[in-house]
């Protein structure tokens, strides 16, 4: 096909233009907000007691998921490549499921287990155990809306991988950890820190789940995301913004990170390409 | 039962740490939940559903999300062609940029969009001069929409750009045949299946968004309530009931979509007779 440089350009222009309405233009005003009071403001909003607790509350649920959903997806990915069994492809659809579901809904989720309506209620008060409403139920959410990221990347890259590899090296006597380490790993390591870095982005800025089963209680169960929302409550605008840059800042950084990963990813598959056409020969 | 594949070690330990997590954080949750709304009655949950306030809330969030899906699934088709086909200046920070909504949180997006469509606010200024109300209204909600499904339909377009046979097309300008010919008949036949499934992913995800939307919508009842506010509403009043009904619906219709176009795919895949893209 080979079109008039005309309608190229207009191609290129509509998209560019439509990207820096709806992207760009967002950031630039958060960044011109943020400053719109000085910078000794800035500062002030950044370095607030509650902006650092919310910041702190934020970060530790979102090591937590990570760590748990990488644990999770790490075993889950095995299980779902290396082996064949009965409910295999309703298992991957089950473990798919979480994003087909609203956060809100999620959150409500965990409302129903641990709020007062639930047959566990009692329980939970006699031990004097607060899960909803305090920070358990925060980083349980997180965990359910982070729940597939790190799955969905690893299997296709597994599958395609395919299990001789992983078979020779048990038949020579491997033992699984050795096999994990040594053969499986050094070919999904590129995935696995995509699908870390997807699943951090998500845990870093989930908000509709986390706001049901917050009950937004300042300097407690507050996330940076919920903190960001109260400001802005509060017509405390400049403040919202200055929270609001760190996170723009963030989602910046993790977006470099994935294309180097990428990228990365991209040259070892060459190089391994490459290998293996080597070895053909 | 005991056949090759049980060479690779790890078969218990994987399968007893899945089953437990998927157990942990989405069985038991999701089972309370069921407990819960099956308990509520039928009456009950009836009258829950049909009110008339929340029957709107669900067109708001149904027809908001549509409409950005189909305006996502237009730009998106722009957006990857012009990555995969094009060579021009900016192409790489394009290519990354287009991620910014999975990486952006909900809530910075929904004020900042906020700002700059309210009457005062940078755009919105533009739009409100021709009297189009960007914010506080459904537009203002489609909008919010749009930024978030954004990289839903470029990135599932892209890929499957990329790998068309550029023979066909060659053969068919040999006998002759004009850019729209070719591309109608050619290229776009097979852009149909990553279109359909990215913009239902869009679809719903935008009708189960609450971050980036509640600032831009304005919550006013009978006009601009989305579904998922509903839930808060109804949660903040202690009505759990009606909470847990409102989301049965906007289970239903997620699921709905994302099935459908599964279904329709596999119908599709048999009709071909392939396994592409399996």
């Amino acid at each position: 096909m080979r079109e008039s440089i005309w309608l190229k350009r207009t191609l290129i222009f509509l998209a560019a233009s439509f990207l820096f309405v709806m992207l760009i233009m967002p950031l630039i005003l958060v960044a011109k907000e943020a400053l719109s009071k000085g910078v000794d403001f800035y500062f002030a909003a950044l370095t607030d007691e509650f902006a650092l607790k919310a910041l702190w509350l934020t970060i530790e649920a979102t090591i937590l998921a990570v760590a748990l959903n990488t644990i999770f997806g790490l075993a889950s990915a095995w299980l779902l490549t290396k082996f064949d069994f009965r409910g295999k492809t309703f298992l991957g659809s089950l473990i798919d499921l979480p994003f087909a579901i609203s956060p809100v809904v999620a959150g409500l989720f965990f409302i129903m287990l641990f709020g007062r309506m639930s047959p566990l209620y009692p329980l939970l008060q006699e031990y004097n155990l607060a899960i909803v409403f305090a920070v358990p139920g925060i980083i349980l959410a997180t965990v359910f809306v982070t729940f597939p990221f790190i799955t969905r990347e690893l299997v296709p890259v597994m599958e395609s991988q395919g299990r001789s590899e992983e078979e020779a090296a048990a038949t020579m006597g491997a033992n699984g950890w050795t096999i994990f380490r040594r053969v499986t790993l050094p070919n999904i390591k590129w995935a696995l820190g995509y699908g870390i870095v997807l699943c951090s982005a998500r845990a870093l800025g989930e908000f509709g789940a986390v706001s049901v089963v917050s009950g937004h209680i300042r300097g407690k169960t507050n996330t940076l995301p919920l903190h960001i929302e109260i400001l802005y409550n509060e017509y405390n605008f400049t403040a919202a913004f200055a929270v609001a840059s760190v996170l723009v800042l963030l989602a910046i950084i993790i977006l470099i990170l994935r294309n180097l990963i990428e990228n990365a990813g991209k040259a070892s598959l060459q190089v391994s390409n490459l290998k293996a056409g080597v070895a053909n020969d | 039962m005991f056949g090759k594949s049980d060479v690779i070690p790890g078969r218990r330990l994987t399968l007893g740490i899945t089953l437990t997590y998927v157990s942990l954080f989405l069985f038991i949750p999701l089972a309370a939940f069921m407990l819960y709304a099956s308990g509520m009655g039928f009456e009950k949950f009836f009258a829950a559903v049909t009110d008339w306030r929340n029957v709107h809330a669900y067109g708001v969030s149904f027809f908001c999300a549509l409409t950005a899906g189909i305006i996502n699934a237009l730009f998106g088709l722009i957006i990857a062609w012009v990555l995969v086909r094009y060579d021009f200046r900016g192409k790489k920070i394009m290519d990354a940029l287009i991620d910014l909504p999975f990486a952006l949180p909900t809530a910075v997006a929904g004020i900042a969009l906020t700002t700059l469509y309210a009457q005062n606010g940078l755009l919105g200024k533009i739009f409100y001069g021709i009297g189009i109300e960007t914010a506080f209204s459904p537009i203002g909600i489609t909008i919010a929409l749009i930024f978030v499904g954004i990289p839903f339909v470029a990135r599932s377009v892209q890929p499957v750009l990329k790998e068309l046979d550029p023979q066909l097309e060659e053969a068919a300008n040999l006998f002759g045949a004009g850019n729209w010919t070719i591309f109608s008949k050619i290229i776009f036949p097979e852009l149909i299946e990553p279109l359909l499934t990215g913009f239902a992913l869009a679809f719903a995800r935008g009708i189960g968004e609450y971050g980036s939307v509640v600032f831009i919508a304005g919550n006013m009842p009978y006009e601009t309530e989305i579904a998922p506010l509903m839930i808060m509403t109804k949660l903040e009043q202690f009505d759990y009931q009606s909470a847990a009904a409102i989301a049965i619906v906007m289970m239903i219709l997620s699921l709905t979509i994302l099935l459908g176009i599964h279904g329709w795919q596999a119908r599709q895949l048999k009709r071909i007779g392939g396994v592409v893209g399996a």
